[in-house]
């Protein structure tokens, strides 16, 4: 969208379109819950805005992280704990998680943008695992069997958040302020140094960007906005646990980014909603959920590379990224 | 003298790379690095704009010593390369690749917050540069989808959007047709009346017409060194370079 404001008609066309079409979905995220498990749909979009945090990282600023379950899981932890032990309202509670999370992102960051690619990823990785074992001996965590019970309080001490529809419209306020958060970001001056970041590293160290810091504040408010994800699904589903911190969460957020299409706006949705969808129908079939995903993924590698939401941008003409 | 080098160095694992270069780049004139495949020019390159750091020596840029200064800062001061492998954001369009150039100087590199619009005020900088280089009427086409010249002269144009006071270019010509290899060298002369330009090349054709001074590399050393007719004289430089050129 960033050549929008430099592309003369056609584009202008495009963009009232893709106007039309976020409108449209709002709307339809506005009526959801009158027709379908509003649990179910708080999952989707705390997923779907995890998957889009992570796709700032690797579809806008070119930097595959296999350790976004740390920020995740960690500020899930982080706000359970301060709403249900020191009894914050839940949105100081998703604030401290979030702020949580990114100064996680900034110590990981820190360590893992010296290196690159491969190395990179597994920099990440490692430390989301240090961060693990810390969270299965840290007293706060209880452990195996998590945080539990956290109450879901009232908003700004007002709103009762245990009422269904208060909640689900809390977190969908949630999740579309993290949305523009990111989209902002990626269409920003700075988004476009990450773009050429992305696409050619030392070009832009020539140009005089120092590349690391770039990375780096990448890397936080990717963290960040993984942390807003997971601390609003603590207050959803109540809980903080293990789970959210393993590194298998860090795969499924990659396996949701590809399936939906990387470097895309929608596409993270998209595979976040697929794959939660999945998992909500399997869990009751008996059929092992990992094997689905793990064919999924094969299928989507080999027949549409660019992700579902990728494959059908290319086909449409008039439409970039 | 705006860029100076003594006594520059570089060690690979005990293979010497660069092995104690001086080389002084002058305002308003084109110097030339020529010499063999592996006698080091790039990595003289790498060493002068600190993507390599340098073993042993010193690098003077407009009187301040940058021997420690990481190459994002050194780009910043006014020492910008190109790249032999063309360097562009391939993804981006051609107009956004000059813009991206400009942004930092213009401080809107950092802004998070603010619209993508932002970036507008560059837009008519942005299409004087494309102006200069003849790319005006593509602004608007992906930078990947240009011809390989082009794509050299898109780097050109990027990189004369910071303005820089010593324009470091390697291999410029490299695998270009002969009517690009005209206009760009009509470019970087018109380039050399405000700035110092330190080029590689392997066209001896482009150099004699160019470039006022020509160092001549081997094995990480200088060889040679003076105008065209000096260099090209010399037995020396015969025998190591312009004899392996005829074979």
């Amino acid at each position: 969208m960033a050549e929008l404001s430099t592309r003369p008609t056609e584009a202008k066309s495009t963009a009232r379109l893709e106007w039309l079409l976020v409108a449209l979905g709002i709307v339809a995220l506005l009526a959801a819950p009158f027709f379908f498990y509003p649990i179910f749909l708080m999952k989707i979009m705390c997923f779907a805005l995890f998957a889009c945090a992570f796709n700032l990282l690797l579809g806008y600023t070119g930097l595959l992280s296999f350790g976004h379950a740390a920020f995740f899981g960690g500020a899930a932890y982080f706000c359970a704990h301060t709403v249900k032990v020191w009894g914050v309202t839940p949105e100081v509670g998703i604030l401290i998680g979030t702020a949580g999370a990114a100064v996680l992102g900034l110590v990981m960051g820190f360590f893992a943008i010296r290196r690159q690619g491969i190395y990179f990823a597994m920099i990440t990785l490692a430390l989301a695992q240090m961060f693990f074992f810390f969270c299965v001996q840290a007293p706060f965590t209880n452990g195996e069997d998590g945080i539990q019970n956290v109450p879901r309080g009232f908003l700004l001490g007002l709103l009762d958040l245990g009422r269904p529809l208060n909640i689900y419209y809390t977190v969908l306020g949630v999740f579309l302020i993290g949305v523009f958060a990111i989209w902002r970001i990626v269409n920003s001056p700075f988004g476009m140094v990450l773009r050429s970041i992305r696409e050619n590293e030392n070009r832009a160290t020539s140009l005089g960007y120092s590349v690391a810091n770039y990375k780096l504040a990448a890397f936080v408010m990717s963290a960040a906005l993984a942390g807003l994800a997971g601390a609003t699904k603590a207050i959803v589903f109540q809980f903080a646990t293990l789970t959210d911190v393993t590194w298998q969460m860090s795969g499924e957020v990659i396996l949701m980014t590809l399936l939906g299409g990387i470097g895309t706006m929608v596409g993270p949705m998209v595979g976040a909603g697929l794959v939660v969808t999945l998992q909500n129908t399997l869990a009751t079939s008996g059929f092992p959920v990992t094997i689905a995903t793990g064919a999924i993924f094969m299928i989507c590698v080999l027949l549409f590379r660019r992700g579902i939401v990728g494959e059908i941008y290319a086909k449409l003409p008039g439409i970039k990224k | 003298m705006v860029l100076s080098a003594r006594g520059l160095r570089k060690e690979f694992a005990g293979f010497v790379a660069v092995g104690g270069v001086d080389l002084d780049v002058h305002h308003g004139k084109i110097h030339a690095l020529i010499g063999p495949n592996g006698a080091g020019k790039t990595t003289v390159f790498n060493l002068l704009t600190k993507f390599l750091p340098p073993t042993g020596g010193r690098i003077e840029l407009l009187g301040q010593d940058i021997t420690r200064t990481p190459p994002a800062k050194v780009a910043r001061m006014g020492l910008v390369r190109s790249f032999q492998i063309s360097a562009i954001f391939p993804h981006l369009s051609v107009l956004d690749n000059v813009r991206v150039a400009l942004q930092r100087p213009n401080g809107l590199a950092t802004q998070f917050w603010r619209p993508a619009g932002a970036l507008d005020v560059l837009t008519p900088r942005a299409f004087e540069l494309l102006e200069t280089v003849g790319l005006a009427e593509a602004a608007h086409r992906l930078a990947g989808d240009l011809s390989y010249g082009r794509k050299r002269v898109l780097e050109i144009a990027t990189t004369l959007a910071l303005d820089p006071k010593v324009l470091l270019l390697d291999e410029p010509m490299a695998g270009m047709g002969h009517e690009d290899v005209a206009v760009v060298a009509g470019l970087i002369r018109s380039l050399a009346a405000d700035r110092a330009i330190l080029m590689v090349e392997h066209n001896l054709d482009v150099v004699a017409e160019l470039c006022d001074w020509i160092t001549v590399l081997q094995a990480g050393k200088i060889l040679a060194a003076g105008d065209y007719v000096t260099v090209s004289t010399d037995e020396r430089v015969r025998v190591a370079y312009m004899g392996t050129e005829d074979e």
